[in-house]
């Protein structure tokens, strides 16, 4: 081969007359293998936006074959879920409501917890604790949601049985409080990362004025950064909303308009994997009730992340 | 000094608030680990006994005491080997597009809102999608490549953020030098920034892949089976997966197939621990060699 080399590897003619010098004023940045590997890159970073875009038209096109049958307002305001049933109805108020007990419970559990939890490590511990206290807290993050499901129904629910009266096996309370436990980590990592990032200089102003520690802590630390906080608690709900397994194993597969969280509840996501779990026969409308289901809850956690985004970017304190 | 006048009365009781909510914050912040605690010594109780070679050697069965979980672990090694061979290169590539090639501007802006959209959407939804794009669409039946494409859209957006992440934290000399002495975007790619962040990326890998080792929903959607006693030979094969086979002895009422099931889930965590410890290491190892 009697190609010159470049010094960038790339390939040029040779200058007449000096053969053994490349041509300079060739421009690499532009040579063609440069370009096809900027776009392949591209295509790459483009397969995230397709897979948004392919969950969207899945979730719309599917859905349009079960409102084909059950009319919108049917969907929305009917109050029985039954689509296994000779007699199918298919309101989604019960799925709805299941999927709301559950979460309430879980924020009633994981929001005090996590937000305190945030407090003490991002102003209570002393560094060398703050590096034992952050990953363990993160190992609880990794746990499969399986095994929490496993956990709520084979160790909380016979745990609560004695307290609670008419608790069921299947019921919303212990599976609330999983899902609870779950999202701990993930309300508290980012309260701390909030509660961290307001300036230092606040707390000193504060503690050369005389307040104690806990008055910094809850009179300006806290306040500081509770649009940080307040998303974080948004985000950690839709990571409830969206959790399938825990729900699944503990809190059953009756869709039970009810707000006793000593009875069993379907949650949406628990609906889906049900369908799909069963012998439903693939195009009829039970079938396709999943994909409407499944859009309503690519709604609600959509809406919610969005709305976390708009407070983390708009009522920001500027320090 | 006892009789001095103290500047606020109130003091000792501001104190007191303090040490007590103090107290509180902690108990809260152990809570946690105390919950981690039980659950594992919950799980070793109730499964250990039935944790022995030959659980790992057998496939499941009706019986318990012949049930085992080869299978599912046959089956896991597939689907995470498969998931990182499709997720890992798009996932790099896309996040050294992000960082070092797209131009800034509004188009940049609006993949990266819906890369950190996409990491927040319920795993339930991809096997959703799985199932209508893959296992319909492209008639790829129940098969281990449905699963893995499937759980490599899932894992993308986190493998994506965190080599963002590492490409972010090279330090900009290192570009600069570089381009200085001529070299192209891609040279300075790969020759410098690519073994630059490695150790940062590989790890943000590790930790996608221990998150989709453990993913249970997307798979139930897109019909992986329980009952199977047969080892997957090719991509086209239906399969099971640790998970999932968790999932479904813990949903029997039995008590013998709960064992079953809190084996399983030692197995699971075991793996997990191990792959979360291999990232740690691997962080720690190369922390030293790190570019300032």
């Amino acid at each position: 081969m009697d190609v010159p080399q470049t010094f960038h590897g790339a390939t040029g003619p040779a200058i007449e007359g000096f053969p053994d010098r490349p041509d300079l004023s060739a421009n690499v940045f532009r040579s063609p293998k440069e370009r096809a590997i900027e776009v392949a890159l591209a295509f790459c970073a483009l397969v995230s936006v397709l897979t948004t875009l392919g969950i969207a038209a899945v979730l719309v096109f599917e859905s349009l074959n079960f409102f084909a049958e059950v009319s919108i307002v049917e969907f929305l305001t009917d109050s029985r879920w039954t689509p296994q049933f000779a007699e199918k109805h298919f309101g989604i108020r019960p799925l709805l409501s299941g999927t709301l007990l559950v979460t309430v419970i879980a924020a009633v559990v994981a929001i005090p917890i996590g937000l305190m939890s945030a407090i003490f490590i991002a102003e209570y511990a002393p560094v060398r604790a703050r590096r034992v206290l952050k990953p363990g807290l993160e190992l609880l993050a990794g746990i499969p949601t399986v095994v929490y499901g496993y956990f709520a129904l084979t160790f909380v629910t016979p745990l609560l049985q004695p307290i609670v009266p008419g608790l069921n096996v299947y019921n919303a309370l212990s599976a609330g409080i999983v899902v609870g436990i779950m999202i701990i980590p993930m309300v508290a990592s980012l309260s701390e990362d909030a509660i961290r990032s307001v300036p230092r200089s606040l707390a000193e102003g504060a503690y050369a004025l005389g307040a104690t520690r806990i008055e910094v802590v809850l009179g300006v630390m806290v306040p500081g950064a509770i649009s940080g906080i307040i998303a974080s608690f948004i985000l950690a709900l839709s990571r409830a909303i969206g959790e399938t397994m825990i729900v699944t194993l503990a809190a059953g597969a009756m869709p039970n308009l009810t707000i006793n969280p000593a009875e069993s509840v379907q949650t949406m996501t628990a609906f889906i994997v049900n369908v799909s779990l069963g012998d439903t026969p693939q195009g009829t409308v039970e079938f396709y009730s999943l994909f409407a289901v499944g859009l309503v809850l690519f709604l609600v956690t959509l809406g919610m992340n969005f709305l976390a985004n708009i407070i983390i970017r708009k009522y920001r304190e500027r320090y | 000094m006892d009789d001095a006048q103290p500047f606020d009365e109130k003091l000792d009781q501001r104190r007191r608030k303090g040490l007590l909510l103090g107290g509180v914050f902690f108990l809260a912040t152990i809570f946690g680990l105390v919950v981690l605690l039980t659950l594992m010594v919950d799980v070793v109780v109730k499964g250990g006994q039935w944790l022995d070679w030959e659980f790992l050697t057998s496939f499941p069965s009706r019986i318990p005491e012949n049930a085992g979980i080869e299978s599912a672990i046959v089956g896991s090694l597939w689907m995470i080997g498969l998931t990182a061979v499709l997720s890992v290169p798009i996932g790099v590539a896309s996040a050294i597009y992000l960082e070092e090639y797209a131009p800034r501007g509004w188009f940049l802006k609006l993949i990266q809102i819906n890369i950190n959209n996409l990491a927040g959407i319920p795993s339930v939804i991809y096997g959703i999608l799985g199932l209508a794009l893959f296992v319909r669409f492209m008639a790829l039946e129940r098969s281990l490549l449905a699963g893995a494409l499937t759980m490599a859209l899932l894992i993308l957006p986190i493998i994506i953020i965190s080599a963002q992440e590492a490409l972010r934290a090279v330090p900009s000399g290192v570009r600069e030098s570089a381009f200085a002495l001529g070299a192209t975007r891609w040279q300075v790619v790969w020759s410098h920034l690519l073994p630059v962040s490695a150790p940062s990326i590989m790890t943000g890998i590790i930790l996608a892949l221990s998150r989709a080792i453990g993913e249970t929903a997307p798979l139930i959607m897109i019909g992986a089976l329980t009952f199977i006693a047969f080892l997957p030979e090719s991509i086209m094969d239906q399969f099971t997966v640790l998970p999932i086979q968790i999932f479904n002895w813990t949903a029997r009422p039995q008590p013998e197939f709960q064992g079953l099931a809190a084996a399983g889930i030692i197995v699971l965590m075991i793996a997990l621990l191990l792959m979360n410890l291999s990232a740690i290491l691997l962080r720690n190892y190369f922390e030293k060699y790190r570019v300032r």
